[in-house]
């Protein structure tokens, strides 16, 4: 009989490999207590956060808490049933409208979590006989909304305009498109240059999809994303979206203007068939969204995080994955996963955590150390895990 | 375009990407005998993508395992 976890022998090795040289597993982290958005307990120690993704520290505000004890009493702790049968409450309604007012767009649909937004959207939209046109880097998601679809699937280099082009321009006349593209790419922390790509897609009669789960709230004038930072939103098709990065719970969803959007309520199968969020989870979301809109204070602390923690590394002589901080994201490139697990562990033991990324997820192999950073960080915080930095690169040897 | 011309052509691309210089029939796999990884797979695809101006999509190219049926696909596609 074959055992059909052979196959992922290679990756059961190359684990314990890693293990074997003593280093702690970078995943497997628990944390214990978590104290506030930027501070939690691991391994009984207070450690400052800096690999999670709730840029802008709403998961401890007192409103936002306020909102979801309050749909837990008002309409239980869960929905057990689908968005299209007996799961949609007021709330989720109430979640719906924050949405269509922050992005100022006509319709907004909810489902149980970014990853299944983009699944949904992606396998219904397009079908047999359309193309996808999209980024290589893309989220794990959007590929796997491709394959569970019927479209033909085109890839292009990352942010390269010309390739994309190229293969617009090679579609089968008449044949329907969906270019797409990401605002931030959460890998290297770079954004696209949607300004030029959305409209090369519009030129050859594309619709465009841009998913800005790791822009929300603080890229753009609004908050709305890279795409309303460039001037374009007006001219993407669908905006897809998460609760778990800015909004602070978990979810996801995708707004637009397209007149016929309602439909995808009754084709998506993503959405149709899952239980949807429990009423406090869609509570605390409507909050929190509702409060983004009025975020501009702690959005421009949250660069100045950024550029901060970016010039700090930058001059300490750490690679980084952008020239310039492009968004919350700061990538430090590791020579090796070997090397990268062990700062992931020196940085630890200073009292910070970082993600520890590696193939499949990141481009072209990298082992990258990717910090997100928090509006709720202080400037003192950030000046400590420089510190921690310049410490753990050199007890590991990497700077 | 005839398969001849198409093959010799695609013969000269492989070229760059054919780092140990192995001999490639019809029957050599990419992934296999090539030692193709994903990102190679891309460059490589892309520059026959813009040799011919086709598109080869990722459901083409997952019935595409060696030599001989990507000069028969593209053969085909330049029709």
């Amino acid at each position: 009989m074959t055992d059909l976890f052979s196959k992922f022998d290679p990756l059961i090795e190359m684990r314990a490999n890693l293990l074997s040289t003593g280093v702690t597993d970078p995943f497997s982290l628990v944390m214990e207590k978590v104290l506030s958005p930027t501070v939690a307990v691991c391994n009984g120690r207070e450690t400052i956060l800096l690999g999670t993704y709730n840029y802008m520290g709403m998961t401890f505000d007192p409103d936002v808490i306020a909102a979801g004890k309050q749909a837990l009493d008002d309409f239980g702790s869960g929905t057990t049933g689908s968005r299209c049968l007996n799961g949609t409450y007021a709330v989720h309604r109430d979640v719906e409208e924050a949405l269509k007012d922050f992005y100022a767009m006509d319709h907004a649909m909810v489902f149980s979590t970014g990853y299944q937004a983009n699944l949904g959207i992606i396998s219904t939209v397009a079908g047999k006989g359309d193309y996808i046109i999209l980024d290589i880097d893309s989220h794990a998601s959007i590929w796997d909304g491709c394959k569970m679809g019927d479209a033909e699937v085109v890839p292009f280099k990352h942010n390269d305009i010309e390739a994309m082009e190229k293969r617009l321009k090679r579609v089968p006349e008449g044949a329907g498109i969906l270019v797409i593209l990401e605002g931030v790419y959460s890998m290297m922390g770079d954004i696209a240059p949607l300004k030029e790509m959305v409209a090369i897609a519009k030129k050859y009669g594309a619709m465009v999809l841009v998913d800005e789960a790791h822009s929300m709230g603080f890229i753009g004038p609004n908050g709305r994303g890279v795409a309303e930072d460039q001037g374009v939103l007006g001219e993407v098709d669908f905006v897809i979206g998460t609760f778990s990065k800015s909004v602070g719970t978990v979810g996801g969803f995708c707004v637009s203007n397209h007149p016929k959007f309602e439909i995808l309520r009754l084709v998506c199968r993503p959405y149709v068939f899952t239980a949807s969020l429990p009423p406090s989870v869609v509570a605390t979301a409507a909050t929190s969204i509702r409060k983004l809109m009025h975020g501009a204070e702690k959005r421009a602390h949250l660069w100045e995080n950024s550029r901060t923690l970016h010039g700090g590394l930058k001059a300490l002589g750490f690679q980084l994955g952008t020239d310039t901080p492009q968004s919350a994201i700061i990538s430090v490139i590791m020579p090796d996963l070997e090397r990268g697990a062990g700062m992931w562990e020196a940085l630890l033991h200073e009292g910070l955590y970082v993600n520890l990324a590696r193939p499949p997820a990141t481009p072209a192999g990298m082992t990258l150390l990717r910090c997100s950073l928090c509006a709720a960080h202080s400037a003192d915080q950030v000046q400590t895990i420089i510190g921690m930095f310049e410490r753990a690169g050199k007890s590991v040897g990497i700077i | 375009m005839d398969r001849v011309t198409i093959a010799a052509t695609i013969a000269s691309l492989i070229e760059s990407f054919n780092k140990k210089g192995v001999p490639v029939t019809d029957a050599s796999t990419f992934a296999g005998d090539l030692e193709f990884d994903s990102l190679t797979v891309m460059d490589f695809v892309a520059a026959i993508e813009d040799e011919f101006d086709i598109i080869i999509s990722m459901n083409q190219q997952a019935e595409i395992e060696n030599y001989g049926q990507l000069v028969d696909a593209v053969t085909k596609l330049v029709g």
